[in-house]
């Protein structure tokens, strides 16, 4: 397993930001997805979110709800996700799962932690979890040694900085805009002013996510980011695509783009 | 309860547990049911939302004003009409029927309503939004939001859209934009994660009119609170006609509003409490939306409840004739009085409930929702279950002008369009 600490460590040494690249397992199907994911890695990526494919996906947007509807339509679930991490995590970037609460409550809290190092997962990222409904799990990562990352918001008010970047490991997820994934023309100006508060909080690595889709994008944040989190672009590349092997060469195309965005 | 020898409603009232506990807690907590399980975007909005409804429900300007709205426009008090000529098919059990399908607008969706969109007012947002299954709550948002002059926008899903085009007509009338929704099941559950994706987005001007007593708190709790008018007048007015407490309480659950409505006032009372669910096509054949019966706990839609879901934790598509009920999870304190039995919750067909929309259009000359002619049914079984010593207070939530042509079609009647599938 890759720590994500080794990571951060890295890309600060290079003076830098880190890529962090997000895909749904099992999308168009579970082999598939290991492939395209790997390609990712292959061009840039950092560190990798895989999508735990769920039903009721109320914080993203149309593109990946899409994605994820035909994932779950081809079978995946969360068994299948473990293997689609064990089959990325070989590839030697630091790979988190990105999954909606009730999936992981269903699957048992301490059995999906420890599943998840089995496979060489490093961490999960919570987006429906408060750290107040978080007692059971904060205890089920730290026995298994998996970072989880919860988000901050450009709602949060001081108090919620602290209590949320208190319980985060890893990273802190800061969504750069009030809404829910997918491509946005610019990033917000409450980015920066979020990474900043939360600064002032933790001296973890601080990333940032949510419309985040173009190199420009991504070399913006990255002046005052520790990581840059880009999704839907990666999946609206994979929609358009023909085949597993267009996919994977467009998606490795976007990574490189978005990898020298990181290092402009 | 089938040797019933000396039935003495006065002294021999049937043994109900009643738990010594006043939920929810200060965490939105029924037990291990409730919480708050939402994007962080949100968080500030459920503070803000949570400490205006505490401030407003003892502030006596706000009661003053949502009572007045109460009876000047919506026409409250419900009356309770006994429902003689029915009892004759429930055993000779008396039955009192009470009146929200007789409120402004055809249901208790009203109550709620109002309450919330006084709310936004006090918040200073501009805009609501709300989730809608049957059309009721939707048109009951439309309602509000034209009186106290709000920008609305109702979200719905597809499948229900075209089931209840009456309502989708009565919400753009009332000035209210309406947004059909393609994704997953086209039903209420899609309504509501748009919804959600809505009020993340414009939640700094937009307030979202939840429904049901479900989703993160307060709303379970603060949505409960504008029905527990129901069985506040309930109680009395059955006091008054009767002497004494109903036997047993009959509600629909979907969400579960009209049922936590008139169970409220009942909870520290030896009065039996009992829910019915949509049983549809019926249980085992897994086209149901009858949660409590055929669900686990689970978290969806910002809080824990009952669940119907697969072993991966995925949403399994609910199914019933009703669009209301149509709903895989169920409101948090309904986990909670089934977990400590103080309530007891049973499902009814499609048939049954269409069977006794009949019957109490027949006996009574009342046209139920379908939603409301699934605790009719269940009255109906509680009835011959109990006795004719009994006396069943039923919560006829809503009236059933917009199900006409469901019915028409389940029965064989002509309709307008001729009878289509």
């Amino acid at each position: 397993m890759t720590k994500m600490a080794d990571v951060f460590a890295q890309t600060k040494a290079e003076g830098r930001a880190a890529l962090i690249g997000y895909f749904p397992a099992g999308f168009p199907t579970l082999e598939d997805s290991i492939t395209i994911i790997r390609s990712m890695v292959e061009n840039g990526v950092d560190i990798v979110e895989i999508g735990l494919p769920y039903s009721d996906p109320l914080m993203d947007g149309p593109v990946i709800e899409q994605a994820v509807e035909q994932a779950l339509h081809n079978g995946i679930n969360t068994d299948g996700v473990l293997k689609v991490v064990e089959g990325v995590a070989q590839a030697g970037a630091p790979t988190l799962v990105m999954s909606y609460w009730n999936p992981i409550l269903k699957f048992g809290q301490q059995r999906f932690a420890s599943a998840l190092h089995q496979a060489g997962g490093s961490g999960v990222i919570t987006p429906d979890l408060t750290p107040e409904e978080a007692g059971e799990w904060i205890s089920a990562t730290d026995e298994n040694d998996i970072d989880r990352v919860f988000l901050v918001a450009p709602s949060s008010t001081q108090e919620r900085l602290g209590i949320v970047s208190d319980v985060c490991s890893g990273f802190v997820y800061a969504a750069s805009t009030m809404g829910v994934t997918g491509a946005r023309s610019t990033v917000s100006h409450h980015a920066k002013e979020l990474v900043e508060r939360t600064r002032s909080h933790t001296e973890k690595p601080i990333c940032v996510g949510l419309g985040v889709s173009t190199p420009a994008q991504a070399e913006e944040i990255a002046t005052y980011a520790d990581g840059v989190i880009v999704g839907s672009a990666f999946v609206k590349a994979a929609i358009e695509a023909n085949d597993v092997t267009e996919t994977a060469a467009r998606v490795g195309r976007l990574a490189a783009e978005l990898a020298q965005g990181v290092r402009a | 309860m089938a040797e019933d020898s000396t039935p003495n409603k006065e002294t021999e009232l049937p043994d109900v547990a009643v738990p010594n506990v006043e939920v929810p807690d200060e965490r939105g907590k029924f037990g291990d049911y409730g919480g708050q399980f939402v994007p962080e975007a949100l968080m500030a909005a459920l503070d803000q939302l949570s400490e205006e409804f505490n401030k407003a429900w003892i502030d006596p300007a706000f009661r003053e004003q949502l009572d007045d709205l109460n009876r000047n426009y919506s026409g409250r008090p419900s009356p309770l009409t006994e429902a003689t000529r029915l009892s004759e098919h429930a055993g000779g059990a008396r039955i009192f029927l009470k009146r929200e399908d007789l409120n402004h607008t055809g249901s208790h969706k009203i109550n709620n309503v109002l309450g919330q969109a006084l709310l936004t007012q006090r918040m200073g947002k501009t805009r609501v939004i709300a989730e809608t299954g049957a059309g009721q709550h939707g048109v009951a948002t439309a309602t509000a939001a034209a009186l106290l002059g709000l920008e609305c926008v109702v979200y719905m899903g597809k499948e229900d859209t075209e089931r209840q085009a009456l309502n989708v007509a009565r919400m753009k009338l009332l000035g209210a934009e309406v947004i059909a929704v393609e994704a997953g099941s086209q039903t209420l559950k899609d309504a509501i994660n748009e919804a959600m994706r809505d009020w993340v987005t414009n939640v700094e001007n937009t307030h979202y009119v939840l429904g049901t007593v479900a989703g993160p708190a307060p709303f379970p709790h603060m949505v409960r609170s504008f029905h527990e008018v129901i069985g506040d007048e309930a109680r009395e007015q059955i006091l008054e006609r009767t002497g004494s407490l109903p036997t047993a309480i009959a509600a629909c659950i979907g969400g579960g509003s009209n049922a936590i409505g008139i169970f409220h006032a009942f909870r520290n009372d030896p009065v039996q409490l009992v829910g019915y669910e949509a049983g549809g096509d019926g249980i085992e054949t897994g086209r149901h939306s009858a949660t409590l019966t055929g669900g686990s706990p689970g978290v969806l839609h910002g809080g824990r409840s009952y669940v119907m879901q697969d072993d991966y934790g995925q949403t399994i598509p609910s199914h019933s004739i009703s669009a209301g009920l149509d709903y895989p999870s169920v409101g948090p304190e309904h986990a909670y009085l089934l977990d400590t039995k103080r309530a007891r919750y049973e499902a009814i067909t499609d048939s049954e409930a269409m069977e006794a929309f009949e019957l109490l259009s027949k006996t009574e000359g009342i046209l139920p929702a379908l939603e409301s002619a699934h605790a009719i049914a269940g009255a109906l079984k509680l009835g011959r279950e109990l006795g004719p010593e009994a006396t069943i207070l039923v919560n006829l939530s809503g009236r059933g002008d917009k199900d006409v042509a469901t019915a028409a079609r389940w029965f064989g009647l002509p309709t307008e369009g001729g009878t289509h599938d």
